[in-house]
C-alpha cells in the first residue's frame, strides 16, 4: 500500500501537475500554428516574462502589506495575464505582423521568434541577473500531507498547496476555452480561420481581429502556465526556455492546430516523463517477498536515468513523426 | 441602375495584368454566366470583384460606389458573396457551424435565413451536424452556396459550381441556382460547362485575353456558330 | 553587385583592424581562428538551408559529436583503461548491441514468415525492448567499471588531430545519414523541432556518457596538430610572440581547409549537381514530376552540410584544447549559425563567410563592449549620487544574448535576403 502511495506522489500528481503546464503551453503553441501557420518559438518567453509580470505583482502586494489567503501568486493571476496578453499583442505587431504583410515564409518568422527569444531572455537577465526568486519569500507554501494510515500505508500523500490550485485552475481555464471554442461566434470564427483561412476570409471573418484574439488567448494562458510552474519550482530567467521543446512536441503528437489535441499531447508527455524515471523497484518490491533469491529485483528500475527525464519528449516527437505525423487528433503536417 | 458593373477593369496578381479593360453589368434578375478557354481571366474576373487581387485600372460599381480593392470582411455586409471553385468548406466543422459562419457578418438574428438554406437543400437539414468534410461532393457544394448565402447576398458569385460534379448534380447545382435566382438574388458565374451554364443565363460573357469578346443572352450565344465554334466546342 | 561585396569585405577587413588595434594581437587571432572554423559550419548550414532548404536546427549535436571524435582521435591513450577488463567489457557491450540490431531486424522481415500487420508491430516492439534490454544489461555494467577501476573513460588514439578532423566529418556524415532518413520527409517547420529535438538527445547521451567522453569532467589538454605557444617558447619566444605565431600557424592550417572547401563547393554549385539541387530547393513537386528523387537529393545534401559541421566543431574542440560537453548552449551553437547564415546570406558561399566572421566579431565584442559601456554608466550614475549598477560583469555577458536577437530582427526587417545575398542567375 505504502508503494502504491510512493506511486501516486511521485508518478501520477508530479505527472498530472507537469502535464498541466505542458498543456496551457502547447494550447498557445498549436492555436498559433493553426491561426496564423508558424512555429512560434517565443513561447517560453511569454511564459517567462508572464511569471515575471505575477511577480512583480505579487512582491508588490506583498510591498503594501496585503496578505491572501491563498497564495499571491493566484490572486495577482488574473491581473498578470491581462499584461501579459498586452504583451503578446505588443510583439506580434511589432516584430511579425510587419514581416506577414510582406508575404513572409514561415521559416522566416520562426527565425523572428528566436530574435524575440533572445531579447526577451536577454533583456530579463539584465534587469533581474541570472539567479532565482521565490513566490514564497513573504509567505508559507502549505503542503498538504493526507494521511493514509487508514488504507494500511506508511507513507502520506503529498500535495501542495500551490499544485492543488493549478490542477483546479486549468480545469476551469479548459472548459472555458472548451465553450469559447464551440459556443462564441468568435471562437467558432477561429476554429474556421485555422481549419480553411482563405474560405474564413471570403465568408467576410474579420481575420485581423481572430489573429488579435489568438494572441490575447495564448499570451494569457502562457502566462498562467509560467507562473504555476514558477510557483511549483522557482522563477528563474530560463524557467520556460527548458521545457519549450517538450511544449512543442505536446503540441505537434496531439496534432498541430487542434486544441484538444494539445491538451491531450501535454498530459501525456508530462506522465510519460514521470513514468520513465520512475524507479519501478519501489513499487514492486513486496513481491521480493514472494521470489525466489536469483529473481530478486535490482536496485534500479528505472527506464530512463533520470538525467535524460527531458529526452523522453523527444522520443516520443520523434516516433509520432514517423508513425502518425498529424498527431493524434490529425492535425495540419505537410 | 447596375445591381453591378465593370468598367474597363484592369488587374492581376502583380506582374503582367490578366484582365486588359473588361466590362460587365449585371441586374438584380440576372443570371450571368462568364465562359471563355483557359487563362481568359474568368475565374480573376470573379477574385478582382471580391478584393482578392490588386485592381490596377477601371471600377466595380456595386450600390452605388466603386468598390474595387476592397476587402470581403467590407463586402460582404454590403451584400456580396463568393462561392470559390476549392476548398469551399469548412471541413472539420459541422454543416450547421459551416452555415453560421456565413452568417458572421450579420449582427441581426439569422435563424430565418438558416430555415430558408435548409428548406432550399434539405440534405444538409438531414446533416446538420455532421462535419463537413464527411460529405459527397455534390453535398459539399451545397454547403458551399448555403454559406454563402447566409449573408443574404444582393449579388451571389460562384467559380465553376459545376465542376468535379456528376452529370446528374449538375442539372441540379443549374436548377438550384435558378430558384435562387427567382428568391431575388443576382448570380454571376464562371463556368466550364458552357452549353449547359449558358441554358440557364440570362447574360453570357464570353472573354478571352482578358477581354470581352461576346456578350448577349445565354440563347442568343448558343445560337451563335462563330461563338459555338470557338468557344463551345463545335 | 561586386561592387557592395567588395566595399562590405572591406568594411570586415578595417573592422578586424581595429578589434586588433583595440584587444590586442593575440585576442584577435584567437579570434580569427574560431571564425575560420564557424565560416566552415556556416557554409555546411548554407548548403543545408541555401542550397537544399532544409532546416536543420540540430547544428549543435553535429558540433558535439565533432569534437568527441576529435577527443577521441587526438587524445592521448588511456593505458589503464587498455589494461583493465574495461576493453573486454565493452567488447560484449557491443556483440549485445550486435545482436539487439539483428532481433530488431529479423523482426521487421516477421512478413515473411506470415505475421504480418499490428501481430508484426508488436513483435517489433517487443523486439526493440529486448534488443535495449540486453544492450544495457551490458552496457551499464561496463560503464560503471570503466568509470571506477578502468581507469576512468576509454581514453584517446593518440594519432594526429586533422585525422580527428576528418573522422568529426565521417561521424557527423553517419548521424546525418540516419536523422535524414528519420526526418527530411517532414516539413520544414517540423523537420527544425525534430532536428532540435535529436541534438538534444546527443547532447544528453554525450553529457551523460562519463565512460566515453568522460561528460561534465571534461577532457583536456587536447593536442594541436601545429605548433603550440609552450613550443615556440621552448625555442626562445617571449610569451607573447608564441602566442601570435603559434595562433598564425592554426590560422593558416584552418584557412587552407576552408579555401578548399570553398573551391570544391563552388564547382559542385556551378555544375549539373548543383542545378538539380537548386531545381528541387525551388521547387520540389516539379523537380519530382520530372523523376529527380527529391529525397534521396535532400540526403546528399543534408550529410554533405553535416560533414562540414563535423569538421568545423572538431576544429573548434583542437584549438581551445579542451572537451566540455556542458559548454554547448543552443545559443551559440545553433542559433548564431543560422545567425550568420541569414544575415550573411543564404545560398551565398562569400555571403555564409562575411557573416561568419561578422557575427563572430560581433559576439565575442559586445561583451567587453557593454562592459565599457556599463561602466560608462556606472561611473556617471555614481557621480550621480545614485550609486553604481550592480553585477555588470554578469549583465554585460547577458547582453550579447540581447544584442544577438537585435541584430536578427533587424536583419529580417532590412535585409531580409542577407547582406551578400544569392546571385540569381538568369538562365537564358
Amino acid at each position: 500500500m505504502t508503494e502504491i502511495i510512493f506511486f501516486i506522489n511521485q508518478v501520477v500528481i508530479s505527472g498530472l501537475v507537469l502535464g498541466c503546464i505542458y498543456a496551457l503551453g502547447a494550447i498557445g503553441i498549436t492555436l498559433i500554428f493553426g491561426i496564423l501557420r508558424f512555429a512560434h518559438f517565443a513561447h517560453s518567453e511569454l511564459m517567462t516574462g508572464g511569471a515575471f509580470i505575477a511577480f512583480l505583482l505579487a512582491s508588490a502586494f506583498a510591498a503594501w502589506g496585503i496578505a491572501t489567503p491563498i497564495p499571491t501568486g493566484f490572486v495577482v493571476l488574473p491581473l498578470a495575464m491581462v499584461l501579459a496578453a498586452i504583451l503578446a499583442l505588443g510583439i506580434d505587431k511589432g516584430f511579425y505582423a510587419p514581416l506577414r504583410k510582406r508575404g513572409a515564409k514561415p521559416v522566416t518568422l520562426l527565425i523572428a521568434s528566436i530574435g524575440v527569444t533572445l531579447m526577451i531572455q536577454g533583456l530579463i537577465r539584465l534587469f533581474f541577473g541570472a539567479g532565482s526568486y521565490s513566490f514564497f519569500e513573504n509567505e508559507p507554501k502549505e503542503i498538504f500531507r493526507i494521511d493514509t494510515s487508514a488504507i494500511g500505508s506508511t507513507r502520506p500523500l503529498v500535495i501542495t498547496e500551490p499544485q492543488v490550485l493549478m490542477i483546479v485552475v486549468t480545469l476551469v481555464s479548459v472548459i472555458a476555452l472548451h465553450f469559447f471554442l464551440t459556443r462564441s461566434r468568435l471562437g467558432k470564427a477561429m476554429r474556421a480561420m485555422a481549419d480553411n483561412a482563405d474560405l474564413a476570409q471570403v465568408s467576410g471573418i474579420n481575420t485581423a481581429l481572430v489573429v488579435r484574439v489568438t494572441w490575447v488567448i495564448a499570451g494569457a494562458l502562457a502566462c498562467m502556465a509560467g507562473t504555476m510552474l514558477a510557483l511549483d519550482v522557482t522563477l528563474k530567467p530560463d524557467l520556460a526556455f527548458n521545457i519549450i521543446l517538450p511544449i512543442f512536441a505536446a503540441a505537434i503528437v496531439g496534432g498541430l492546430g487542434q486544441a484538444y489535441g494539445a491538451i491531450a499531447g501535454g498530459l501525456l508527455i508530462g506522465f510519460a516523463e514521470t513514468l520513465a524515471v520512475f524507479n519501478w523497484t519501489m513499487l514492486f518490491r513486496p513481491l521480493n517477498t514472494i521470489l525466489p533469491d536469483w529473481l530478486q529485483l535490482p536496485a534500479q528500475l528505472a527506464l530512463v536515468p533520470t538525467e535524460y527525464k527531458l529526452t523522453v519528449a523527444f522520443v516520443i516527437l520523434v516516433v509520432t513523426l514517423l508513425v502518425r505525423p498529424t498527431g493524434i487528433f490529425k492535425g495540419a503536417s505537410s | 441602375m447596375a445591381l453591378i458593373e465593370l468598367k474597363h477593369v484592369v488587374g492581376g496578381y502583380g506582374g503582367a495584368p490578366i484582365l486588359n479593360g473588361v466590362n460587365m453589368a449585371i441586374e438584380k434578375s440576372d443570371i450571368g454566366v462568364i465562359v471563355g478557354p483557359n487563362g481568359a481571366g474568368k475565374s480573376t474576373t470573379l477574385k478582382a470583384i471580391f478584393g482578392l487581387l490588386r485592381v490596377t485600372g477601371g471600377t466595380i460599381e456595386f450600390g452605388g460606389e466603386n468598390v474595387a480593392n476592397s476587402l470581403p470582411d467590407r463586402l460582404v455586409p454590403r451584400g456580396l458573396s463568393f462561392v470559390p471553385q476549392e476548398k469551399n468548406v469548412f471541413t472539420s466543422m459541422s454543416v450547421e457551424e459551416n452555415l453560421e459562419m456565413g452568417a458572421f457578418t450579420r449582427k441581426d438574428d439569422f435563424s430565418e435565413t438558416m430555415q430558408w438554406v435548409y428548406e432550399m437543400f434539405p440534405v444538409l437539414a438531414e446533416k446538420r451536424r455532421q462535419p463537413a468534410g464527411e460529405l459527397s461532393g455534390g453535398q459539399r457544394q451545397m454547403v458551399a452556396m448555403g454559406r454563402a448565402l447566409m449573408s443574404r447576398p444582393k449579388l451571389l458569385m460562384l467559380d465553376e459550381p459545376s465542376a468535379g460534379l456528376s452529370p446528374r448534380y449538375v442539372i441540379e447545382i443549374f436548377e438550384t441556382i435558378q430558384r435562387v435566382n427567382e428568391e431575388g438574388v443576382g448570380i454571376l458565374m464562371v463556368e466550364q460547362n458552357a452549353r449547359q451554364a449558358l441554358a440557364f443565363a440570362s447574360i453570357g460573357f464570353v472573354l478571352a485575353g482578358g477581354q470581352n469578346r461576346f456578350t448577349g443572352t445565354g440563347a442568343e450565344l448558343i445560337a451563335d456558330p462563330e461563338v459555338a465554334k470557338s468557344f463551345l466546342g463545335g | 553587385m561586386i561592387q557592395r561585396s567588395l566595399a562590405l569585405f572591406g568594411g570586415l577587413f578595417v573592422l578586424i583592424l581595429v578589434i586588433g588595434w583595440v584587444m590586442g594581437l593575440p585576442f584577435t587571432s584567437s579570434r580569427l581562428v574560431e571564425a575560420a572554423a564557424y565560416a566552415l559550419i556556416a557554409l555546411g548550414l548554407n548548403i543545408q538551408w541555401g542550397y537544399g532548404g532544409l532546416f536543420n536546427f540540430g547544428i549543435m549535436g553535429f558540433l558535439m559529436v565533432g569534437g568527441a571524435a576529435v577527443t577521441f582521435i587526438s587524445f592521448p591513450v588511456n593505458p589503464e583503461f587498455w589494461g583493465s577488463d574495461g576493453p573486454m567489457m565493452l567488447g560484449r557491450a557491443l556483440f549485445a548491441f550486435a545482436i539487439g540490431a539483428l532481433i530488431v531486424l529479423a523482426a521487421r522481415q516477421a512478413h515473411r514468415i506470415g505475421i504480418t500487420g499490428k501481430w508484426k508491430g508488436a513483435l517489433t516492439v517487443l523486439a526493440w525492448f529486448c534488443a535495449y534490454v540486453l544492450y544495457r544489461s551490458q552496457l551499464d555494467p561496463a560503464a560503471a567499471y570503466i568509470e571506477s577501476a578502468g581507469g576512468g573513460w576509454v581514453g584517446g588514439l593518440g594519432a594526429h588531430p586533422v585525422l580527428g578532423w576528418l573522422f568529426g566529418g565521417v561521424l557527423a556524415a553517419g548521424i546525418a545519414y540516419i536523422v535524414g532518413k528519420i526526418c527530411l520527409g517532414l516539413r520544414t517547420d517540423y523537420l527544425a523541432i525534430a532536428t532540435i529535438g535529436i541534438s538534444e538527445i546527443i547532447r544528453a547521451l554525450i553529457k551523460n556518457m562519463d565512460w566515453l567522453t568522460r561528460g561534465t569532467l571534461t577532457v583536456s589538454p587536447i593536442p594541436w596538430p601545429t605548433p603550440l605557444p609552450q613550443d615556440y617558447q621552448a625555442g626562445g619566444m617571449d610569451i607573447a610572440a608564441s602566442l601570435i605565431a603559434a595562433r598564425a600557424g592554426y590560422l593558416v592550417l584552418a584557412l587552407v581547409v576552408l579555401a578548399i572547401v570553398m573551391w570544391l563547393i563552388s564547382r559542385a554549385y556551378t555544375g549539373p549537381w548543383g542545378r538539380m539541387m537548386r531545381a528541387i530547393r525551388d521547387n520540389h513537386v516539379a523537380a519530382s514530376s520530372m523523376g529527380k528523387n527529391v529525397t534521396s537529393r535532400q540526403l546528399e545534401i543534408f550529410v554533405f552540410g553535416s560533414v562540414l559541421m563535423g569538421i568545423g566543431g572538431a576544429m573548434l574542440v583542437s584549438f581551445v584544447q579542451i572537451f566540455d560537453p556542458s559548454s554547448y548552449q543552443p545559443i551559440n551553437h545553433t542559433f548564431l549559425i543560422w545567425v550568420m547564415v541569414i544575415v550573411g546570406g543564404a545560398g551565398n558561399n562569400w555571403g555564409a563567410l562575411f557573416g561568419a566572421v561578422l557575427l563572430w566579431l560581433v559576439w565575442v565584442v559586445s561583451e567587453p563592449l557593454s562592459k565599457a559601456v556599463f561602466d560608462f554608466v556606472s561611473y556617471w550614475s555614481t557621480n550621480a549620487g545614485w550609486g553604481a549598477i550592480p553585477e555588470i560583469e554578469a549583465r554585460s555577458a547577458q547582453m550579447r544574448v540581447f544584442v544577438l536577437g537585435l541584430v536578427i530582427t533587424i536583419a529580417l526587417r532590412f535585409a531580409p535576403k542577407g547582406l551578400i545575398p544569392e546571385v540569381v542567375k538568369r538562365e537564358g
